[in-house]
């Protein structure tokens, strides 16, 4: 049934392929910003400030992402859902997919940021696992606010305002890994690090799971 | 409601706890000085809010499970009171750094964790504002009050005690351990510690009561009307 529900959401944003690209062009035209408006002097970017703006640039693309899981959704089609499927389904569909979303975004980004400010963490597979990690972690946590926020009025606002005290925990440990593998050291100092992400992912993905039956049956 | 043991306890406490926190001996240390008193004052608001948040959610809990409005006034009362001890706690935490460390706010990663509290608590009543029907608006709060107090676990519990942080207890600070507190300072320091959880119960069970009346009153009306 989850990969049924799945392969619907797949199949519906391959239909129309706006919003992945709106959101591709939005992520570029962010990294574009930054370049343009940080090349007034050379080397303007330090490696900690390029992992700021990197972090951030990916919260904001996954918050504007995931927002849409459930806004975009039509009355009738809740109901005909809420018919068929158990609510446990649904949110690991929706969690699967967004991870999967997620991740993609995540990677285009890095890459635009090699691109066009430069690559402070070479290729290192610590930060590659901690960029799928923190898409996991977006996903899982965004997925649920934004059920709740589509309940409520001013979605956009709230979606935003529910999410970023949620999240930072994940950033935090994100943005010291980053430091960690900007400064080159070895991996197995991340190891704290890449646990603990590990553990606050596995935490809200239960919550999630947990939670989001109250959410759907209203 | 009548037994009113533990408000007398509270009261009690709270005097003492204020009388022999400006009054008694207190260990002499470099830098804190007799700073040392706000101890007494600002860490109880800390233990204060997180008995009230965590209050707050064992009664969102509830409310989910029983689906009865009560839950959901206590859940909101706890929260408001636990919000105000963590404005205070933040408060006299900043008049207390102004002295010792040299500034208000010293990114500090205890001091970041508790706005980031006060931040989701800010959230929870926005989110209660921006929802109309009230069965929902109390099934929606509650959903996200139990995430939000999951997701804080680890910013306040955890990653304070993976980073140095320049409050006592990590990173080998000047100043007192809490490890090492004066038994002297226990003496006040536990009472007030109990003394301030009494004493936001208390305001909470005031704050249920006004809203139980209210909305009482509102049924009331509603029938008159009719």
């Amino acid at each position: 049934m989850i990969y049924k529900l799945f392969l619907k959401e797949l199949t519906l944003e391959l239909r129309r392929k706006s919003v992945f690209s709106g959101l591709a062009l939005y992520l570029f035209s962010t990294v574009f910003i930054y370049y343009l408006t940080f090349s007034l002097r050379q080397n303007l970017i330090s490696p900690l400030v390029w992992s700021a703006l990197f972090w951030v640039t990916i919260l904001f693309s996954a918050v504007s992402t995931i927002a849409k899981s459930f806004i975009g959704e039509k009355k009738g089609q809740e109901i005909y859902l809420y018919s068929l499927v158990s609510p446990e389904a649904i949110i690991f569909s929706k969690l699967i997919y967004n991870f999967l979303l997620c991740s993609i975004l995540s990677f285009l980004g890095f890459a635009l940021f090699i691109l066009f400010i430069s690559n402070p963490v070479g290729s290192n597979w610590v930060f590659l696992l901690t960029v799928l990690l923190v898409s996991w972690g977006f996903s899982a946590s965004l997925t649920l606010l934004s059920g709740i926020a589509a309940k409520a009025n001013n979605s956009n606002v709230l979606m935003t305002v529910l999410s970023f005290p949620i999240v930072i925990s994940i950033l935090l440990l994100a943005i010291k890994i980053t430091k960690n593998c900007i400064d080159g050291l070895e991996s197995s100092t991340s190891f704290d690090e890449l646990i603990s992400l590990l553990a606050i992912n596995f935490l809200v993905t239960a919550v999630s799971y947990l939670l989001f039956p109250y959410i759907w049956r209203s | 409601m009548n037994k009113s043991w533990w408000k007398i306890l509270a009261v009690a406490l709270l005097g003492y706890s204020v009388v022999a926190g400006l009054l008694f001996d207190v260990p002499r240390l470099s830098i804190v000085n007799e700073t040392i008193r706000g101890l007494y004052f600002h860490v109880p608001m800390w233990f204060g809010m997180v008995f009230m948040f965590l209050a707050s959610t064992y009664y969102a809990i509830q409310y989910l499970r029983k689906q009865d409005s009560l839950c959901d006034t206590v859940s909101i009362s706890f929260a408001s009171v636990g919000l105000v001890f963590g404005l205070l706690g933040i408060v006299t935490g900043m008049i207390w750094a102004n002295y010792t460390w040299g500034s208000p706010w010293h990114g500090d990663p205890k001091q970041n964790g508790a706005a980031i509290a006060l931040l989701v608590y800010f959230a929870y009543f926005i989110l209660r504002g921006s929802v109309t029907n009230q069965e929902q608006k109390a099934r929606l709060s509650a959903v996200y009050n139990i995430f939000a107090f999951t997701a804080m676990i680890p910013l306040i519990f955890i990653i304070p005690r993976m980073t140095s942080s320049m409050h006592p207890g990590s990173g080998g600070n000047p100043g007192f351990n809490m490890y090492d507190l004066d038994s002297r300072m226990r003496m006040v320091f536990y009472p007030a510690v109990l003394g301030w959880i009494l004493m936001g119960a208390w305001i909470a069970t005031v704050l249920i009561r006004i809203q139980v009346v209210k909305e009482k009153i509102e049924d009331i009306e509603d029938e008159q009307t009719r």
